[in-house]
């Protein structure tokens, strides 16, 4: 198999992935699209340590796993406290730090 | 791009099923992400969330890497999406339509998007032409553990460390007080 064929299906889920933090407005749905960020660049961790033959990219993967879980912790509580607080997780509506 | 092509298909002779797999598994897997970032329904997004991190999970044992797609399994399918129902449940004033965006807005993230993705199919299709991959066996769990514990046990523990932080770190947020 081409080592292409993984790295630009990777690059087809980072950029759809963009695309959902740029245009989501509702809190839970950009943290989606943080997720299919974070999974994309797992894909090109594995395949380059494929290419390498090398466990590092299978272990840097594993990092960035766990690393995912403690961000979506952390962004659901984010969430929860801005819900309790506002009554809404519109990110256009949290503009308190405006001038 | 004709020599990827080319390679592609002198490949495709001897990595048949595994490319006919991987092409189906691929375009589920972007057609659900698509849906992901366009469903106007929370939950819906959720699940097709699911469909994404099952078909990386595929990817992964396409590539060799067992443990890590079990890893994908046990902790994003089974954890990460129960975390975002809980989040979609206790937020559920919020359950509404997300299409309130003007479309102006809708336009400048796609072409950022489909930019972006231009500018790395370039680059990756310049600099790996025709790279193969060659995967005789899966890698064994064994090799991934042990260099775990031997060479990135500084980062191991690290991460730890980050996971206990982020533990303490959303019960202080989120606690009610």
């Amino acid at each position: 198999m081409l080592l292409n064929q993984f790295l630009l299906l990777a690059a087809v889920l980072f950029c759809i992935g963009v695309y959902g933090v740029l245009v989501r407005k509702n809190a839970m749905l950009v943290l989606m699209s943080v997720e299919l960020i974070l999974n994309a660049v797992n894909i090109n961790l594995v395949a380059f340590g494929a290419l390498q033959d090398d466990v590092g990219g299978s272990v840097f993967a594993l990092f960035t796993i766990a690393v995912a879980a403690a961000e979506v912790g952390i962004g659901l509580a984010i969430v929860l406290l801005m819900y309790r607080n506002r009554r809404s997780i519109d990110l256009s509506e949290a503009d308190m730090l405006k001038g | 791009m004709s020599a990827l092509l080319a390679a592609a298909s002198a490949d495709a002779d001897i990595y048949v099923a595994q490319n006919v797999f991987f092409g189906v598994i691929a375009i589920t897997m972007i057609w659900a992400a698509l849906r992901v970032v366009t469903t106007s329904n929370v939950v819906h997004a959720a699940l097709w969330l699911v469909v994404v991190l099952a078909g990386v999970a595929v990817q992964f044992i396409f590539l060799g890497a067992e443990f890590v797609a079990v890893t994908q399994v046990l902790v994003y399918i089974g954890a990460v999406i129960v975390l975002f129902l809980f989040g979609v449940m206790l937020t559920r004033a919020s359950m509404g339509d997300d299409e309130s965006v003007a479309r102006e807005k809708r336009a400048m993230a796609a072409i950022t998007g489909v930019l972006l993705f231009a500018v790395m199919a370039v680059a990756l299709v310049d600099s790996f032409e025709d790279v193969r991959l060659v995967i005789d066996e899966p890698q064994s769990t064994t090799l991934v553990s042990d260099s775990i514990f031997s060479q990135y046990i500084v980062p191991f523990e690290a991460v730890s460390v980050l996971l206990l932080a982020a533990l303490i770190g959303a019960i202080v947020v989120a606690r009610r007080d």
